[in-house]
């Protein structure tokens, strides 16, 4: 099977549902002659013209509204937008209108749209090219909420979020653009959202994490596995709506959850899962329910000790792992 | 223009290519509405109903532009005061009334909705919400899509002047700017946002200005003049379909009514100044023209005002007696792939 980057998996599913479907256009900041800041959009402008990928005003609240006009009609647009630090002039158009549409109306307008986003930090980008607005707009129902790890999740959710016939946010974590390969095949396929994965088969512990932290985590367990400790790797791959029912098979896995991710600790989407599994299965826990995320400081300094004190970091994951394996 | 002058001329609705007998039926579709409003008013004050926002004092200009535009391929997205306009575009007074009920049947939103929250895709009416202006980035979302897919309708968007500041209306207005794309951008400006004068929320008067800044037309037309507004807006739909580019047209109108039924308006503007434009109501204006060109009579006045009450006791009758929502229909139509009966939508 052909191995590809995260950048290039997101590439190649817009690539491919452009050709597939002449209703998806992209429209962003920097996305048509440049390719995108980050290079997503390469190649798409030479090769779908400059009506289907659209260079816009910098202007994230147009971005989306005009998406939300157009995908109205019936077409598919994908939103860029540059980093997901900036998106928040466009709030009001995500939540107030793209996630009420349907609702609203009571189901005679609708919103296909994709709202892409790079999420995250470790790039030296400081407090505002490191964030992660997950929080901001997880418990807005109405809304679709992915992010994905791998090249293979990344292809395969984004091309489900383009049929999708509800709004759904694409969250892509920048620092796996280029460091994270794997197999990725020609033929077509989706991920469904809503649908969890398990990235790593274990018995004593359970870590439930979701973006860059997935890989933190599998390298902590490949290190613990030498020390005797066994992680099960449970990726949520879609924020909302959650697997619940993979989030407690999980859980019920191990009875030891760590729950991990990069977004701030408080409100996270973390404290939901952990809601979750208290609701549900509480009694048939081993060990309190953990959680590692990020301090609750406003965003990342860029500073390289203070961005290496904020970050997580497959060591900080395997120490709090390995805290929960002897609790 | 003063209706004595119109006499001596050749009949201006019929140089601006509109028939005796339409411009008669846009006549008493400004009073359609006018009477919608009234009795929503009355049924607010008996308890019927919970809340309406009133469009008094402009339904001239938006009947009008109505008019100047195509039913059934133009896309409209009206704000909360245009009752006028979404009659004229196919709403019925009995759906405008299961709105105001909040009921079942409800075709905006199905009783989810305020009402003069509209949204009716049979007739091209795009769905709208409370915080305003958000609908001026969907016109040019419509108007690009009719550029990309090579269609042959324009986008038609209102606002009110208080809306105008929002940063919604910039980008959307610059980014049309930008493709030249189909759009008209309408702003009713009734010179007031609730409680706060014009004086007091822009700095340089005139809204129509601004077009300069995006690189298309603006044009301050007087609201009440049906034929002023049909023309400007005829003329921005061709111009629009020609290819080149978005048109801003500020209406001059002015809320008669309090901003809502929540609202004293003799709170923040006196009796004189309302009472001052009154008089300069567009419904009467249209009146005066159609009696002065002989198309009105008592008879046809009386005929048709009585058919107007029909209708709407028809529709009150119709819409106080129909169904509410069932109260688990509260929780559907979240998502378009959602099981039968679920409640956390999508889980």
């Amino acid at each position: 099977m052909p191995v590809s980057n995260y950048l290039d998996a997101i590439n190649a599913a817009m690539f491919e549902e452009m050709k597939r479907d002449d209703n998806v256009f992209v429209l962003g900041e920097d996305v048509g002659v440049k390719g995108g800041v980050f290079g997503a959009t390469k190649g798409l402008y030479p090769a779908f013209g400059e009506e289907r990928v659209i260079d816009t005003p910098l202007s994230e609240s147009a971005i989306a509204g005009v998406a939300i006009g157009a995908a109205m009609y019936g077409m598919k647009p994908i939103a860029e937008m540059q980093y997901s630090d900036f998106m928040l002039p466009a709030v009001n158009q995500i939540i107030s209108e793209a996630a009420k549409i349907r609702y609203r109306s009571n189901n005679d307008w609708n919103c296909p749209l994709v709202i892409r986003a790079p999420i995250g930090g470790g790039i030296h980008g400081g407090l505002y090219h490191s964030q992660c607005p997950e929080s901001i707009f997880f418990g807005t129902p109405g809304l679709k909420i992915v992010a994905p790890s791998t090249p293979y999740d990344a292809k395969g959710l984004l091309k489900a979020a383009i049929r999708d016939e509800d709004p759904v946010l694409f969250f892509e974590h920048k620092k796996c653009y280029r460091m994270i390969s794997g197999e990725v095949p020609e033929e077509d396929y989706i991920v469904p959202i809503g649908v969890a994965d398990v990235k790593r088969e274990g018995t004593d512990i359970t870590v439930i994490t979701y973006g860059l932290t997935v890989h933190f985590a599998l390298k902590a367990a490949d290190d613990l596995a030498k020390e005797g400790i066994s992680a099960h790797i449970l990726d949520l791959r879609s924020l909302q709506p959650l697997d619940t029912d993979a989030i407690l098979a999980a859980a019920r896995k191990t009875g030891k959850v760590l729950v991990l991710h990069e977004d701030n600790k408080t409100g996270g989407i973390g404290a939901e899962v952990a809601a979750i599994i208290a609701e549900q299965m509480l009694y048939e826990l081993d060990a309190p329910i953990m959680r590692l995320a990020s301090e609750d400081v406003p965003a990342m300094p860029i500073s390289p000790p203070l961005e290496k004190q904020f970050m997580l970091n497959p060591e900080k994951v395997k120490d709090a792992m390995r805290k929960l394996a002897l609790y | 223009m003063a209706a004595n002058e119109l006499v001596s001329q050749d009949a201006l609705h019929r140089q601006l290519g509109l028939s005796d007998e339409r411009l008669l039926d846009m006549y008493f579709m400004m009073v359609l509405a006018r009477k919608y409003d009234e009795r929503a008013l009355l049924l607010q004050r008996a308890g019927k109903i919970n809340f309406h926002v009133s469009g008094i004092g402009q339904e001239a200009a938006q009947v009008a532009a109505a008019f100047a535009l195509q039913k059934n391929k133009d896309y409209f997205l009206p704000y909360y005061r245009d009752y006028g306009f979404v009659l004229a575009v196919g709403m019925t007074m009995r759906e405008l009334m299961l709105s105001l009920f909040a009921k079942a049947g409800d075709p905006n939103s199905g009783g989810r909705q305020m009402p003069g929250h509209f949204g009716d895709k049979k007739n091209n009416i795009v769905t709208g919400s409370s915080p305003v202006t958000t609908q001026v980035p969907h016109a040019v979302g419509l108007a690009l899509a009719a550029k990309i897919k090579k269609q042959s309708f324009v986008s038609f968007v209102t606002f009110g002047e208080g809306s105008s500041n929002q940063g919604d209306f910039h980008e959307g207005c610059n980014f049309a700017g930008v493709h030249k794309l189909p759009v008209i951008f309408m702003c009713e400006n009734n010179q007031y946002a609730i409680s706060v004068p014009i004086a007091k929320q822009i700095g340089e008067a005139r809204i129509a200005d601004r077009a300069l800044g995006y690189g298309f037309p603006g044009h301050r037309i007087d609201g009440n003049d049906v034929f002023e507004v049909y023309r400007t807006v005829k003329e921005a739909r061709e111009r629009a379909l020609r290819g080149e580019g978005p048109t801003l047209i500020e209406a001059m109108v002015y809320r008669l009514s309090p901003h809502s039924t929540s609202d004293d308006d003799l709170a923040y503007r006196t009796k004189e100044e309302v009472q001052h434009h009154w008089k300069l109501d567009g419904i009467n204006r249209l009146r005066e023209y159609l009696l002065q060109h002989s198309l009105l009579n008592d008879e046809l006045e009386a005929e048709g005002l009585k058919k107007i009450q029909l209708v709407i006791d028809e529709a009150t009758d119709f819409a106080e007696k129909a169904p509410y929502p069932r109260p688990e229909d509260a929780f559907t139509h979240v998502y378009g792939d959602e099981q039968e009966g679920s409640t956390n939508a999508g889980q």
